[in-house]
């Protein structure tokens, strides 16, 4: 345990003492920004629905740049033969890593309460809703840090990283939006397999178990796939 | 006590580890000598217990790779080859960083981490990026991070590549005040390292050990000529021959002849030694004497014939 806050802390520190923090959550900020401010006095709602349903669109490009670098720097620079060779595992090292994208990414995520404070200010939003669609936003954006991780652990250069969490995300992401071409018992087994559709879901103030539990399984499977393939290097 | 048994690794079609064997037993410094590419780091890295080997185990103490691997970790310090370190962080941090790592208890973090820093030679950079030291520098650093926890075994993969001789000394200086108490192997390509810092010596050459013991030792065995050198002044052309014609001569090597003033090797059997009638021939003559001494063998002739003579099996 105190070697998974050891990376962790490692990690956070790399984030926010070099710019890449300030830089990515800046991004963030800009982006949800201008979708908050154009559309706020023209809709006259006291609601945070057009913020919540445009984050999951830009965490497919914002997480993989968070991950990208977490394992694939350590292979590239050849610090993973002096992590790899104190007494940590490999899980270890993946969990840690995970822990510490998930700290930046609550961190961006946190920095849209501006928002919800200049809502309150205007108007008397729901905080249910905007509590669910917070938690939402936060499980989903641990099941793309996993994704993330995992990828980061593939190759040892950090686009090729960014490009496949990339598609694993956007393929999970695009699976129920073409729902009318296909069968209807197909489409319930996609619809459930979309990391969007379970966001949906939540956001609208249902926090149901089904979805928690997806994206659980979803940081789960993809952590042991990111050991696995980080253990697999001892076989090549 | 390290002891390496049949340890063969195979990167697809290449064999870079082939079966080798040794035991290094506690308080010794052993170089692990061998040209690039003969499976010196791989051997190392396995030892690490960085990768598996495909046959073969590594035991330290009773303690073996597959089933003890985090134990083994915790005994060995190690220095990997072209030392990675990470360059966003500064040495304090980063030297704190790997204590956490090794599991030094809280309370003694600092006193290791200010220990290390005085034998390292770090007080002037605590608070500097790593990204932004010298070479020299970062090989201190991670050697510091090497030896934060105090190992029994420290395992060394080129410490000295690319500092200047300055640094080179220093570095070797530490390593010889280290082995009083530790096991250290050291990996390198460079002969003088061995000579200058080691008690024995491995040579390994494609996988295999090639030679394997005390330095002295295998320096004797691997001439069975004496090498003698001479500086004479002699208003002769006939010099060279008139050595030739001596009984008892192996070969006599011309090094340079300016004027009358020949320098040149005489190689003679190591089972009698000549050098008596060598002088009395030269007295005989009347040449005048600047210089006559005896050749040690150096290390790096018998590597090169070591390493090559594998070359001419195949």
């Amino acid at each position: 345990m105190s070697n998974i806050s050891a990376i962790s802390q490692k990690e956070i520190r790399t984030y926010f003492y070099s710019p890449v923090a300030y830089i990515l959550i800046s991004f963030f900020l800009l982006i949800t920004g201008w979708f908050f401010g154009t559309n706020l006095f023209l809709i006259n709602e006291a609601t945070m629905r057009n913020i919540f349903s445009i984050i999951p669109l830009i965490f497919i490009f914002f997480i993989p740049a968070i991950t990208m670098r977490t394992i694939a720097e350590e292979k590239r620079s050849g610090t993973i033969e002096l992590l790899c060779t104190t007494p940590v595992t490999e899980t270890q090292i993946v969990v840690g890593k995970f822990f510490a994208s998930l700290v930046l990414l609550v961190a961006a995520i946190l920095s849209t309460l501006v928002y919800v404070i200049i809502l309150a200010i205007l108007g008397s939003p729901d905080g249910g809703i905007i509590l669910a669609g917070y938690i939402g936003l936060i499980l989903m954006g641990a099941a793309y840090s996993a994704i993330g991780i995992f990828s980061s652990t593939i190759s040892q250069n950090q686009i090729v990283a960014f490009i496949i969490s990339f598609f694993i995300i956007i393929i999970l992401f695009l699976l129920d939006k073409f729902l009318y071409f296909i069968p209807i018992w197909l489409g319930s087994i996609l619809q459930y397999i979309s990391i969007d559709f379970h966001f949906q879901n939540i956001a609208r103030g249902v926090i149901d178990s089904r979805d928690i539990i997806y994206y659980l399984s979803i940081v789960f499977i993809f952590l042991f796939f990111a050991c696995k393939s980080l253990y697999k290097r001892k076989y090549l | 006590m390290i002891e390496v048994k049949n340890l063969t690794k195979d990167y697809g079609q290449l064999r870079a580890v082939d079966n080798i064997s040794f035991t290094i037993p506690q308080g010794e410094i052993v170089g692990f000598l061998g040209p690039n590419g003969a499976g010196k780091t791989t051997t190392l890295k396995i030892m690490t217990c960085f990768m598996p080997p495909n046959a073969g185990n590594v035991y330290i103490d009773d303690l073996n790779i597959y089933q003890n691997s985090i134990q083994i970790r915790k005994k060995i310090g190690y220095l990997p080859e072209g030392c990675p370190l990470y360059g966003e962080m500064n040495v304090i941090d980063f030297l704190k960083f790997v204590a956490e790592l090794r599991d030094i208890e809280k309370a003694s973090i600092h006193k290791r981490i200010k220990e290390m820093i005085q034998t390292c030679g770090l007080k002037d950079v605590v608070h500097q990026e790593i990204g932004e030291l010298s070479k020299g520098f970062r090989q201190r650093v991670g050697l510091a991070g090497a030896m934060i926890h105090n190992p029994e075994i420290l395992i060394l993969d080129e410490p000295t590549s690319g500092l200047d001789p300055n640094q080179i000394a220093e570095i070797r200086a530490l390593i010889k005040q280290l082995g009083r108490e530790k096991t250290v192997l050291i990996s390198t390509h460079i002969l003088r390292e061995v000579e200058a810092t080691c008690d024995r010596v491995i040579i390994i050459d494609k996988g295999k050990i090639v030679a394997d013991g005390p330095l002295a030792e295998i320096q004797n065995s691997f001439h069975n000529q004496n090498r003698v050198y001479f500086e004479i002044k002699a208003d002769t052309h006939m010099l060279i021959d008139e050595f030739e014609s001596l009984p008892n001569i192996d070969s006599i090597q011309l090094y340079s002849k300016e004027n009358s003033l020949y320098k040149f090797y005489v190689n003679f059997s190591k089972d009698k030694d000549i050098r008596p009638d060598l002088y009395n021939f030269i007295k005989s003559k009347e040449w005048i004497l600047f210089e006559m001494r005896a050749e040690q063998r150096s290390l790096e002739d018998i590597f090169r014939q070591l390493t090559e003579k594998v070359e001419d099996n195949e």
